[in-house]
């Protein structure tokens, strides 16, 4: 008689026969790509990113692959909630035993994996955030960042007030967090020794319904440069408010909150007048750039592989400028996909040029530099679109 | 002393926020009895309508009083169809559709309208009140329309039979009944009426916070202190609350280098804590005498 227990057995039986030499299969002729990445929540317009990079692979895919293989692209929705994230990632690489992990999504959540990713000694490459810490190769050899990361970017801005800006005094408003503080933690290294040019500093919180009393404690301080580090909604409230109690300062505004529709716009396209920010990334609504070749290109990937994907959106942009990064990389992997060599291959990438970054931008790693990209451009808002000037400004360690 | 007063006026401004919510907060309270967590994000929800009627380009004195008209039927509606069920179920099942009503006018804001910040135009115009002034034409405005609201409050509770009717339904419903008031429907109007003017709060809070789903969650809390500070029963109470709210936590901010920006959130809950312990009935309300 069959009963529940031994059908049970039987299928375990099965799966245990069959289901070794399958995944022995699936690793010689795929590359398996684990990602996670907000595509519900508050953080979900970042969506695009992970939908662009996949329809980039299903492209890649359609040309041949990347050496003779395919790429498979896993990526799971984690609501931008460290636990799902958690969950998500056990579940790619213990069962979906993928060979690396590329742009995971977010600051908190990337924290929360960053020590099982690497006791488990799985790639985690190009994370999709701007902090700082993923640049740690000595403890953590198998993380890997790719934006400019916020200390840099504030060391970019130090540098330029410095040499721009007599008899500086700089106040800055900073949101009470690691990502806050990796931006003032930049601009003081950037400073290299002046850093009593800071005349004020003021931390703010996330709960906090305005911004408004911290802007005007700052602006009672007598700077003259008012640094804005801060997440869409109160960068738009201290700007909106700068303005408005007539604060003559030259403003920074941090590389977050640059998008003009959904934070300047807000503010006030007049109040938002004059902003400098810096960026590494085509703007590729910027008619400057309409005639490119890479932006041409990217245009006929969207309309093929993403039609549904917004093309006024930088979010496209940059997992465009990701996914090449990522393939740039499986590319010099040779034949050898270990997980041991994917990573020295991502930590050898020497003046990669992928496209749409700025022009004389250029990806650059090390075994002892996980910071792909390390320059910034200037740029000023001129009341309807973000006007790059001066030179790129390299703040390269390797 | 600029900055002194400086930040005074920037107080009152966000003082009037809190009072605007602390409003709302304190009408529901005289018709159930209970703080309705949902309040705020109706109010966001609300104010999400305004915007969307906005941006289909009807003029915004148009769409000021549909939007509180609105308000009051949904907020009607919902007392309706969700609470007469469960008249006379415990709290906790209050409590618990509180949190759920919570979570779906969050989410459901998100999924219609996403998760970036929207611009909602103000009434009274940009800039300052006049040249030179620290005091802008909105926060100014908003002052204003909260004593409005405070006036009307009050002739209503005091001179209107309906509004007498709704005092007498909170306070003692067995006795109300007996008299001939229709007791569930003074508290499906009181339903109404927080959320109108939790409408009108949203929508005046909008243009300085910036429309998004968790608009209120902060300012929910400052105005349940408020309310509480002031006296959960009295309307008066509530917004003079709000106000001591907004300069307090200015102030202590700037003044005593501890708090600075960590602590000025805890000072909101500081007060809640202080208010009910020395002075339970607030400021300005009646302590409420219950015969068993």
């Amino acid at each position: 008689m069959l009963n529940r227990r031994t059908l049970l057995g039987a299928g375990a039986a099965a799966l245990a026969a069959a289901g070794i030499p399958a995944a022995a299969l699936a690793a010689d002729d795929v590359i398996k790509v684990g990602n996670t990445m907000a595509y519900s929540g508050p953080a979900s317009a970042y969506g695009q990113i992970g939908s662009t990079i996949g329809a980039y692979i299903e492209m890649v895919n359609a040309q041949g692959g990347v050496n003779g293989r395919k790429i498979e692209w896993i990526s799971y929705d984690d609501g931008y909630s460290p636990p799902k994230t958690v969950e998500q990632i056990r579940r790619l690489v213990e069962q979906d035993e993928v060979d690396l992990l590329h742009a995971t999504l977010g600051t908190p959540t990337n924290t929360a994996i960053h020590k099982y990713v690497n006791a488990k000694k799985v790639p985690h490459l190009f994370v999709a955030t701007g902090a700082s810490k993923w640049n740690d190769p000595e403890n953590f050899p198998w993380t890997s960042g790719w934006q400019p990361n916020y200390p840099t970017e504030g060391a970019i801005y130090a540098q330029w007030i410095l040499a721009n800006i007599e008899n500086p005094k700089i106040a800055v408003l900073y949101q009470n967090d690691d990502y806050g503080k990796d931006y003032l933690t930049g601009l003081k290294r950037g400073l290299a020794g002046r850093e009593d040019v800071i005349v004020a500093e003021a931390p703010y919180e996330v709960a906090q319904p305005t911004v408004d009393s911290e802007v005007i404690n700052l602006k009672a301080s007598g700077a003259n440069v008012f640094f804005i580090v801060a997440t869409p909604k109160f960068a738009a409230q201290a700007i909106k408010k700068s303005a408005e109690i007539g604060w003559e300062a030259e403003r920074f505004l941090n590389n977050v909150s640059i998008s003009v529709g959904s934070v300047l716009q807000p503010a006030g396209l007049e109040a938002s007048k004059g902003l400098i920010s810096a960026g590494y990334l085509m703007e590729v609504d910027d008619p400057q750039w309409a005639d490119h070749e890479e932006v041409a290109e990217w245009r006929r990937f969207m309309n093929e592989w993403y039609p549904a994907g917004d093309q006024t959106s930088s979010f496209t942009v940059y997992g465009y400028a990701s996914a090449y990064t990522l393939v740039e990389t499986l590319k010099r992997c040779g034949d050898d996909f270990s997980r041991e060599n994917i990573v020295r291959q991502a930590a050898s990438l020497k003046g990669l040029r992928a496209p749409l970054l700025l022009p004389g931008i250029t990806i650059n790693t090390s075994a002892t530099d996980h910071a792909p990209i390390e320059a910034m451009q200037l740029m000023r808002f001129n009341g309807e679109s973000w006007e790059r000037f001066g030179e790129v400004v390299h703040a390269e360690s390797s | 002393m600029e900055l002194f007063i400086q930040q005074i006026v920037a107080g009152v401004a966000t003082g009037a926020i809190y009072a605007c919510v602390a409003l709302a907060v304190v009408m529901i309270y005289q018709a159930i009895h209970h703080l309705n967590f949902a309040q705020g994000e109706m109010a966001m929800f609300s104010t999400y309508i305004a915007w969307q009627m906005l941006q289909w380009g009807l003029p915004y004195w148009v769409v000021f009083p549909l939007v509180i008209l609105v308000s009051f039927v949904g907020g009607f509606a919902i007392e309706r169809i969700v609470f007469k069920p469960i008249e006379n179920a415990p709290v906790l099942s209050h409590i618990v559709i509180f949190i759920a009503l919570f979570a779906i006018f969050n989410s459901f804001a998100g999924f219609i309208w996403d998760f970036t910040i929207k611009a909602v135009p103000s009434p009274f115009g940009d800039g300052p009140l006049w040249e030179g002034a620290m005091i802008g034409k909105h926060q100014a405005g908003m002052i204003g329309v909260t004593l409005i609201v405070l006036l009307l409050l009050w002739g209503f509770f005091t001179f209107t039979r309906v509004g007498l009717a709704m005092r007498a339904a909170a306070v003692n419903p067995e006795s109300a009944r007996l008299v001939g008031i229709r007791v569930s429907m003074m508290t499906a109007l009181g339903w109404g009426m927080a959320s109108a003017i939790g409408a009108v709060a949203g929508m005046l809070i909008a243009p300085v916070v910036f429309l998004e789903p968790n608009m209120m969650l902060s300012i929910l809390l400052y105005g349940f202190a408020g309310a509480v500070l002031g006296g959960l029963t009295s309307p008066l109470g509530a917004v003079i609350g709000g106000f001591i709210v907004g300069v307090v936590e200015n102030l202590a901010g700037t003044y005593i280098p501890v708090i600075g920006g960590e602590l000025k959130l805890p000072i909101a809950l500081f007060l809640i804590v202080a208010v009910l312990l020395v002075k339970p009935a607030g400021l300005l309300g009646r302590r409420v005498v219950q015969r068993v």
